[in-house]
């Protein structure tokens, strides 16, 4: 039986990219994330599974980095907090445009600019709906426990690999800093140079009696590029058809459907209680990966619902993607909280009396 | 000390400690939540993290649970121990009624003044004064808690602390343990 450990959500992120046996981490610090690169640093990876940890002269180095080593073949990673993974934008849309697997992890803080070090869910838009230019998506997954923390860096590389996509674990400073019981993966070796080579006939790994591999997102022709277009679309319709996750709680019996993700779901799960003892029957929906949002799966746990509310640490983002999914047929309205703030469970309920109870 | 039968149904704490930067408030609730990791329990521990850990207040929010610990931010707490006044000024509110409410009198000019929760005074500076040792303060208010609600075992603190701290500070369990007896006797029967 594998040991149960105590630990931050930041840390399991960087114990869960080590036993998969990954290449590389190229990172920035900055508040709420750092544990990240200081869980690798005293880890040592480099003395045992001969990971590369580098901390970058900043986050457009770190992510231009991951790009070159993902061309590789190789499993790399980043980490970064809001700021930083605006600076990253640019980048994130070239690995997507090239077509290769990466893993880029969000634990976002209060903004816009700067902004705060405090939890914010306001990078739903960046994360899912583009972030850089192009017509193109990152499999966005979204934690919201520690133990989550840890399988979704695996998860997110299998996806990644398996798709040739970037994938974004889309944290918040509540996941990220806080201390939960998990169970780490058995260790992984990392793969030898004849492994990646069989797994990424397309890595740029020495052309040694094979035509030359070429990794660019460039291309001039238009209608090559509409065709290249054209593929991505294709994969993306995929990831959709398969890989669409969500975490439905109590959703048969209720009346009304609350819907929030990561750090937010969890205090969802507090007001669902409370409420329980009011006598008001509320459901949840936990998109678990918001792109490919799971709308179908959302519509039909409303279907016989009064109404819906999307709680989230921003001004309204997500509610917009619950409304498509029901087609505005259902009252969806929103509360959040913004620039670093988290409403408590009580504050939440209230809103939702207020909203859907208190004004008939 | 045998606590394991005083909570024959499925147990819930939710704990806040709050006190100034420093004061160790953050590790005294790793310390309890590592304890509670050693007793199989679930556990969640919620710093304030960022400026306030360097010299500001601090809390944090441990939820030790027989079953699945839902939020990690709440805004009643079974148990508050507060260490200083804008701690007290904070959270006294925020114990559910019933519940209790330890705090260190060092520096307190307005005590609490509810009726409906327990309210435990400690003079927890005093005492890290007696055991010539500022550093056990927060292992004293700990001992005081457990003492109050034995949520878990002195056995599992000091197992946790054996876990968790390196091999060369094992030496300091034992001045641990004292602290943790000396906060225990400053809760009066």
């Amino acid at each position: 039986m594998e040991e149960v450990r105590l630990m931050k959500g930041n840390e399991a992120l960087a114990h869960a990219a080590i036993r998969y046996g990954a290449d590389g981490y190229f990172g920035y610090p900055i508040t709420p994330q750092s544990e990240v690169l200081e869980t690798l640093e005293a880890e040592m990876p480099w003395e045992t599974t001969g990971m590369v940890v580098l901390q970058a002269e900043s986050e457009v180095a770190a992510i231009n980095m991951v790009y070159a080593g993902a061309a590789c073949g190789k499993a790399v990673f980043t980490s970064s907090s809001s700021p930083g993974v605006s600076l990253m934008q640019e980048g994130i849309s070239y690995i997507a445009a090239s077509e290769l697997p990466a893993l880029i992890i969000n634990v976002m803080r209060g903004g816009p600019g700067l902004g705060t070090i405090h939890p914010s869910q306001a990078d739903y838009f960046q994360a899912c709906k583009g972030g850089g230019h192009g017509d193109y998506h990152c499999i966005v997954l979204a934690p919201s426990s520690v133990q989550e923390m840890c399988d979704f860096v695996g998860l997110g590389w299998d996806l990644a690999f398996k798709y040739r996509t970037p994938a974004m674990i889309l944290a918040d400073g509540v996941v990220g800093q806080m201390m939960e019981k998990v169970i780490l993966p058995e260790q992984r070796q990392r793969r030898t140079e004849e492994e990646v080579r069989r797994q990424c006939p397309w890595a740029t790994t020495g052309k040694k009696g094979r035509k030359q591999n070429v990794v660019t997102s460039l291309e001039l022709d238009d209608d090559r590029m509409e065709q290249n277009n054209l593929r991505f679309q294709r994969t993306y319709r995929e990831i959709e058809k398969h890989e669409t996750r969500i975490e439905l709680l109590n959703t048969d019996h209720c009346d009304y459907l609350l819907v929030a993700f990561g750090s937010m779901a969890r205090i969802c799960q507090k007001v669902m209680e409370l409420a329980a003892e009011k006598g008001i029957k509320l459901g949840l929906a936990r998109p678990i990966t918001l792109w490919p949002f799971p709308a179908q799966q959302i519509a039909e746990a409303a279907r016989h619902c009064k109404g819906i509310l999307v709680v989230e640490l921003d001004a309204g983002q997500m509610i917009e993607d619950v409304k498509l999914a029901v087609n505005c047929s259902i009252d969806v309205q929103h509360y959040g909280r913004m620039g670093g703030n988290v409403p408590s469970p009580d504050e939440v309920l209230n809103a939702f009396e207020n909203l859907f109870i208190n004004k008939k | 000390m045998n606590n394991k039968h005083s909570f024959p149904s499925t147990m819930k704490e939710e704990i806040i400690i709050a006190g100034f930067g420093g004061q160790g408030v953050l590790s005294m609730g790793k310390i309890l939540a590592y304890s509670g990791l050693m007793e199989d329990k679930e556990v969640t521990w919620m710093p304030s993290y960022g400026p306030e850990q360097r010299g500001g207040t601090a809390n944090v929010t441990v939820i030790l649970s027989d079953e699945r610990i839902s939020s990690p931010i709440l805004n009643a707490y079974d148990v508050a121990v507060v260490l200083n006044q804008q701690s007290l000024d904070r959270f006294e509110s925020k114990v559910k009624p019933g519940g209790v409410l330890i705090y260190d009198s060092y520096g307190i000019h307005t005590p609490p003044q509810r009726t409906d929760i327990k309210v435990y005074q400690i003079n927890a500076m005093e005492a890290t004064f007696e055991l010539k040792n500022t550093k056990a303060f927060n292992m004293i208010v700990l001992g005081a808690l457990l003492k109050v609600k034995p949520m878990v075992t002195i056995d599992s603190v000091l197992r946790g602390l054996k876990k968790t701290l390196p091999e060369r500070h094992h030496n300091l369990i034992p001045m641990n343990e004292e602290a943790l007896r000396r906060g225990m006797a400053l809760i009066e029967e």
